[in-house]
């Protein structure tokens, strides 16, 4: 044998390995596409052998070539084959492979499903470990189903390397099936708290990951995440802590106040400059949040801005970008302390790191005032001069926009200087953002009523020499701007001082090599430049001179008229009709004047941008609806409503393309004629209009000399805005002037104190009044518009799935998939391998048992002080109490007033609150030490003395001794329940099977959803001895109603081997399906289990007899139904009725109702006081309807139902249970 | 001398290995190769996926502590030598042969640097 696998080596050894192929790879260089598909080719061949280790040699080939970008996904079902290899060193190749090249899509995928569960429960923990690699790269939310829950039994592994490998996995089965979460939490939290730091750090990361998404369900486990923050030395974890924190602040302000200062003592003492960047970040959530709770916080500001001062200075880019990140956090509440860094930040504009300018500008965003806004666009401005690369020049322009533009103009004193900036801009050659600049150009002459005449005159002068701007117009957008200059000489056009030489420049034959929509503006604005200047002519009785105007338009207008672009065209033959019109108007030596500029009466206002999406829809209005038939397809495309102009200029090339038939074409003109006839608005074409303009020479054969102009031209007689800069200050010199003289006055009166106050006053920049009384209007709004509907969040985030409130106490229903043998046609033989392992140990549940009853405990408790203190109160605070309780337990607010004051005390400082935590700790050692040798006492007296504590907690509840007392608290209480209503006692639907010493077995009954016959048996095993348990078989003996489902092939009396072996203190559970044909009757079936028993002894086989009783409940299935459904059901009246009544009921009503719901399957329809209706569904179809009603000390319950038998069996056992409360 | 290595995870979103992560990777890998250079990494690229897999596991931190993750990844390799065993002897002979006449791995360029890095490298060898 050995000597075959040497000769298979020996052959294999003259094969390619990785090593060969890479070389030859670098070999080939020339031809290295041809040698890889002879590599691969040779794959191919070697896949087809037997020998695993060819195969895995050739997929690991393949892993590499994947690398390189080659399609291997061919071979995925070799892959799986490696990844099932039985040997270490094949099956690591394999999952490799997989993790590398599978995903979602791969549909193979769904057979690795059983390979990955055996992998996973290997005894080898490295074959464990490699499953557990893989399947975070591709798992799929199949394979998170039908997988987690072996994943979650291995989080409890022996071994800590699986263990934190299964913890961080878990994250991913998560996200990929969501309902996992909440079974899974309560362990996850165990793990905080794992002996193993690597598993803590695990348990850390996930929690920490998932909070990140939605901190709000994190927010109970901030006093475990407190505590791991204090005790932790391990920067990785203290990192992931720190920042869950800055996401819960914002959340919780109060938690905010006692995280600062640990903050602060970490901020001073650690070296490690990630967990400083932490924690200066959180710290600034903090203060955030705080903006208003705690009155001084300066100093820890001015800690965090020293400390990203030294980031920023450092040499690391990397650090120095996220100085300047941190920094621009800090700027939005406190923009002073980040305005005295300013020289430090535009020190940051010159390096020559790209992505740090960028940072650096936007800190310069927020760093604006009225004061420095011109310097610093002025600095900004030489930038923008000595830039290079074109991208990084467009992004100063844009936040050159964004800085002045910021909060409706709030820092721009002066618009002539704003105007003249945005012209300078215009001189870039070659940028995207031509549009930006020109809405900012027709927003601020639109706003600006004072700054019009300013902006028309700067906007002629673009007209004029509007060649420099358009010199290349198809790649230069900053041609767009004469889409706004235009615009605005034509709205604006009283203020237009040579409006003729404008028109003139409008006119020009080279305008017709803009862009389309350009041009079109350009038409419709002409005619207002014309209107104008007919007025003033006219208005001066210079007949000529307006004749000779409208001849100038009549002899350049056809240039227009025959451009290719349908607007402009169309714009440019109305208009041309229209001045042909009122030529012969004026020939007749009518006045037109007056009625031209009525075309153009009415002032057009700013509209917000929202404004249509928040006019609020017309009761009755339905917008879904069709108002007639949609019509075919084809006429849909052209209806898109035109928004803003910078983007018609795409769609314009793209309406050229649909070609629409001919036919529909006339059919529409035809339509149009028809409609223009009948509209009395519209202005009718003259005679033969076609004719005429169809004779004049087309503008596109003169030969026009083309300007390109490399350099940026400096456009003659344009104001540069560095004058103002200077006017300004001399403005500001003499307005402060005044200021100071007026002062000198109030001074004689006020001295002191108000004397500094008054001069430190004069510089700030509510003083600074702006240069021309400037008024901005504000955009219009509909009436009774909507309030703002912003909050769209992204429906497809994979986060939203994972919003799940944790601290809700787990119901019976949410458990983890187990895999159950329900197919039986899949199962060929009993010990068919590995296919029905799974496990799942019982301690969780255990736990939580322990849990509810504690929480029992205090509910009682809870309810009495209540009673006596506060009845009124609602239980709805109960969520956070003792979160609360940790919270307001707080240390006094960190002693920033004293660092203040006296600066020099810093150092004390810090000490201080460093002692006073030393104590705390040892107090807590103390305590902790107590509660180990409670534990150790009876369960009794831990409780009695429980509920002094918390008696004495109450009472003294500032003391500062509680406040550790508290934090130990929480872990235990945070499952303390969302529930608005009193705290559930602890439901378990898990019933005693049978017992003996050495084994345990409690079990509960489901109902089929699918299957109308069938109902599953979930029974878990505990082993209570100090031996192993293996072989387990479970035996039943079938009746004629009920029977278990076995595999095909075996035989009545052959028992289902149990798919797990149990080891000492351990338990699982396991499933079995049973059919039934009637369900009316509760029934008992007798069974055995057998199993060995194996020790150091030896091994001994045992029998377990038990009884299995199906209650008819059992065959009910929780379904909810609606109150009108309910109506329907019981009016129908082919319901048999049925009632009881069970006296000397002490619980409450809730209670009572939970019980019903959890142990009967019913849902609660509708409850109207001490009244409710319920329902349930059995998996045969029989509806139960019930009307639960609380007397005094009874309860009647009567009862609805399709089957007599059932519904009087039903209430029999609802007898029993309730008799028991 | 490498100053930084560049993860794709794959889901096809490139990540820089956060500023904290890539000095942990950079001298685990030098300890697991003795001395690590690029064509090390190129060669041996498995090798590299599973170191890294022992530090960085579905885009979260596994470890961070250098020491166990070079125990783990030794660990590994040990068995991977025992199932080998005696079947796998001969084809590693043909392969150490082939990377002695390999004249493209210098192992001596990057010491300068890496040594400074990491001082007492001799313990593991």
């Amino acid at each position: 044998m050995a000597l075959k696998m040497v000769k298979g080596s020996i052959d294999r050894m003259f094969d390619k390995n990785l090593q060969d192929l890479v070389r030859g790879i670098r070999n080939h260089k020339e031809d290295e596409a041809k040698y890889i598909s002879q590599c691969i080719d040779e794959i191919k061949q070697e896949l087809k052998q037997d020998n695993i280790a060819v195969k895995a040699n050739a997929v690991c080939k393949l892993t590499y070539l994947q690398m390189l970008g080659y399609d291997i996904s061919w071979a995925a079902f070799n892959i799986i084959e490696v990844m099932s290899a039985s040997k270490f060193t094949f099956k690591r190749i394999g999952y490799l492979a997989a993790s590398q090249c599978f995903h979602e899509g791969t549909d193979v995928i769904m057979l690795t499903t059983n390979q990955i569960r055996k992998d996973l429960s290997s005894p080898n923990q490295y074959d464990t470990g490699v499953a557990l690699t893989g399947l975070s790269c591709f798992v799929t939310p199949d394979l998170a189903r039908d997988l987690a829950n072996d994943i979650m039994t291995l989080m409890s592994h022996t071994k800590p390397y699986i263990r934190k490998k299964a913890v961080l996995i878990m994250y991913k089965v998560f996200l990929k099936y969501p309902e996992s979460l909440r079974p899974a939490f309560p362990r996850l939290k165990e793990k905080l708290e794992d002996p193993d730091p690597g598993v803590q750090s695990a348990a850390v990361n996930v929690i920490c990951e998932l909070a990140r998404r939605n901190p709000k369900n994190y927010l109970s486990l901030a006093p475990l995440f407190f505590k791991l923050m204090t005790s932790s030395t391990n920067n990785w974890v203290l990192i992931k802590i720190i920042k869950l924190f800055g996401a819960l602040t914002p959340l919780e302000p109060r938690l905010g106040k006692k995280l600062i200062e640990p903050l602060t003592n970490l901020i001073h003492s650690t070296s490690a400059m990630s967990l400083l960047y932490e924690c200066v970040n959180t710290v600034i959530a903090v203060l955030i949040s705080l903006s208003s709770g705690m009155p001084n916080h300066s100093a820890s500001i001015q800690l965090c801005v020293q400390k990203l001062r030294i980031l920023i200075e450092d040499s690391d880019q990397n650090l120095k970008y996220l100085g300047l990140l941190a920094m621009s956090k800090i700027l939005k509440t406190h923009p002073k302390s980040v305005q005295s860094h300013k020289d430090l930040i535009l020190q940051c504009l010159d390096d020559k790191d790209e992505s740090i300018r960028l940072r650096a500008l936007d800190l310069l965003y927020g760093m604006v005032s009225k004061k420095n806004l011109m310097e610093i666009v002025k600095k900004l401005m030489i930038h923008v001069d000595k830039a290079e690369g074109t991208t990084y020049r467009d992004e100063l322009l844009t936040k050159i926009i964004d800085i002045c533009s910021q909060s409706n103009y709030q820092y721009i004193t002066n618009f002539e200087w704003y105007i003249s900036i945005l012209v300078e801009l215009t001189r870039l050659e070659g940028t995207r953002h031509g549009h930006l600049i020109a809405a900012q150009m027709l927003d601020v002459a639109i706003r600006v009523k004072a700054i019009r005449k300013f902006a028309v005159s700067q906007m002629a002068m673009l007209l004029d020499n509007a060649h420099l701007l358009a010199s290349n117009t198809q790649r230069n957008g900053i041609c767009e701007v004469l889409y706004a200059a235009a615009w605005i000489c034509g709205e604006f056009s009283e203020h237009l001082e040579e409006a003729n030489q404008t028109l003139e420049a409008m006119l020009r034959p080279k305008v017709t090599t803009l862009p389309g929509h350009i041009q079109a503006v350009y038409v419709q604005n002409m005619v207002k430049l014309y209107a104008s200047i007919l007025q003033q002519k006219e208005q001066a009785g210079d007949k000529e001179a307006a004749q000779e105007i409208t001849q100038l338009m009549i002899e350049r207008l056809p240039q227009f008229v025959q451009s290719a672009d349908l607007e402009v065209q169309e714009r440019a033959s109305c208009i041309l009709q229209l001045i042909k019109y009122i030529q012969k108007l004026q020939a007749k030596e009518v006045p037109v004047a007056e009625e031209v500029i009525a075309l153009f009466a009415g002032e057009l206002n700013p509209v917000a941008p929202k404004a249509q999406k928040k006019v609020p829809v017309p009761e009755g209005l339905d917008l879904d609806a069709w108002i007639n038939e949609p019509p075919s397809d084809s006429e849909s495309e052209d209806e898109k409503p035109k928004t803003i102009f910078h983007e018609e200029e795409q769609r314009h090339s793209r309406h050229r393309q649909p070609e629409i038939d001919e036919e529909e074409l006339a059919r529409r003109r035809e339509a149009r004629k028809q409609e223009q006839a009948n509209n009395p608005f519209y202005i009718k074409s003259s005679p033969s209009p076609q004719k005429r303009y169809q004779d004049t020479p087309g503008v596109e054969h003169i030969p026009v000399v083309q300007i390109d102009l490399s350099v940026p031209l400096k456009v003659p007689g344009m104001p540069m805005s560095d004058q103002y800069v200077k006017l300004e200050e001399e403005r500001r010199h003499k307005q402060k002037l005044e200021k100071d003289k007026k002062k000198k006055k109030q001074k004689k009166e006020k001295r002191g104190k108000h004397h500094r106050h008054n001069s430190l006053h004069t510089e700030s920049e509510e003083d600074i009044a702006p240069a021309h009384h400037v008024d901005i209007i504000t955009e219009e709004m509909p009436e009774n518009a909507l309030p703002s509907d912003e909050d769209d969040k992204d429906p497809n985030d994979p986060y939203k799935a994972l919003d799940i409130d944790l601290d809700k106490p787990l119901a019976d229903s949410e458990k983890l998939p187990v895999q159950r043998h329900r197919n039986v046609e899949t199962l060929k033989s009993p010990d068919s391998e590995a296919a029905l392992v799974e496990k799942k140990s019982k301690k969780p549940k255990k736990k939580e048992k322990k849990h509810k009853e504690k929480e029992r405990d205090k509910g009682k408790k809870k309810e009495k002080e209540k009673k006596v203190v506060e009845e009124e109160e609602e239980e709805e605070e109960k969520k956070g109490e003792d979160l609360d309780f940790w919270l307001s337990t707080a240390p006094a607010p960190a002693p920033a007033p004293q660092a203040q004051s006296e600066p020099a005390l810093g150092a004390a400082v810090v000490a201080e609150p460093q002692e006073v935590k030393k104590e705390e700790r040892e107090e807590r050692d103390d305590e902790e030490e107590e509660d180990e040798g409670k534990q150790k006492s009876s369960k009794h007296k831990k409780k009695k003395h429980k509920k002094e504590k918390e008696e004495k907690s109450k009472d003294k509840k500032k003391s500062k001794k509680k406040s550790h007392h508290s934090e130990e608290e929480p872990p235990e209480s945070v499952q303390n329940g969302t529930l608005e209503d009193e705290p559930l006692p602890p439901m378990s639907s898990y019933r005693l099977l049978a017992e003996n010493p050495f084994i345990k077995m409690t079990y509960d009954i489901q109902g089929n959803l699918q299957n109308d016959s069938q109902v599953t048996v979930s029974v878990i095993f505990e082993n209570k001895s100090t031996s192993f348990l293996k072989s387990m078989e479970l035996n039943v003996l079938d009746s004629l109603n009920t029977k278990m489902l076995r595999p095909e092939g075996s035989s009545v009396h052959d028992g289902i081997p149990v798919p797990f072996q149990l080891p000492p203190g351990i338990s699982n559970e396991a499933q079995f399906v049973f059919t039934l044909q009637s369900i009316i009757m509760a029934q008992k079936l007798k069974g055995t289990l057998s199993f060995i028993v194996k020790n150091d002894e030896g091994s001994t086989h045992e029998k377990l007899d038990f009884k299995l009783h199906f209650s008819c409940a059992s065959y009910l299935i929780t379904t909810p139904c609606y109150s009108d459904a309910f109506a329907k059901l019981l009016e129908s009246g082919d319901l048999h009725m049925s009632s009881i009544k069970v006296d000397g009921i002490s619980i409450s009503f809730q209670h009572l109702l939970a019980k019903i719901c959890f142990h009967h399957h019913f849902s609660v329809v509708e409850r109207v006081d001490s009244c409710a209706s319920m329902y349930s569904r059995s998996i045969q179809g029989h509806h139960v309807c019930l009307l639960v009603k609380k007397g005094e000390n009874s309860v009647s319950i009567d009862g609805k139902c399709n089957d007599s038998t059932l519904l009087s069996n039903l209430l029999d056992e609802m007898k029993e249970t309730l008799s028991k409360c | 001398m490498i100053n930084a290595i560049l993860v794709f995870n794959n889901h096809g979103k490139p990540r820089l290995v956060r500023f904290y992560q890539h000095l942990v990777f950079v001298e685990t890998l030098d300890k697991c190769f003795e001395n690590v250079c690029e064509l090390d990494l190129i060669f041996h690229m498995d090798k590299v996926h599973h170191i890294l897999q022992e530090m960085v596991i579905g885009g979260m931190v596994l470890e961070t502590n250098m020491n166990e993750i070079v125990a783990q990844v030794e660990a590994q390799g040990k068995l991977e030598k025992a199932e080998g065993g005696l079947s796998a002897a001969p084809s590693r002979a043909v392969s150490a042969v082939k990377n002695i006449n390999l004249p493209e791995i210098p192992r001596n360029i990057n010491i300068g640097d890496i040594n400074i890095k990491v001082p007492n490298l001799s313990q593991f060898m």
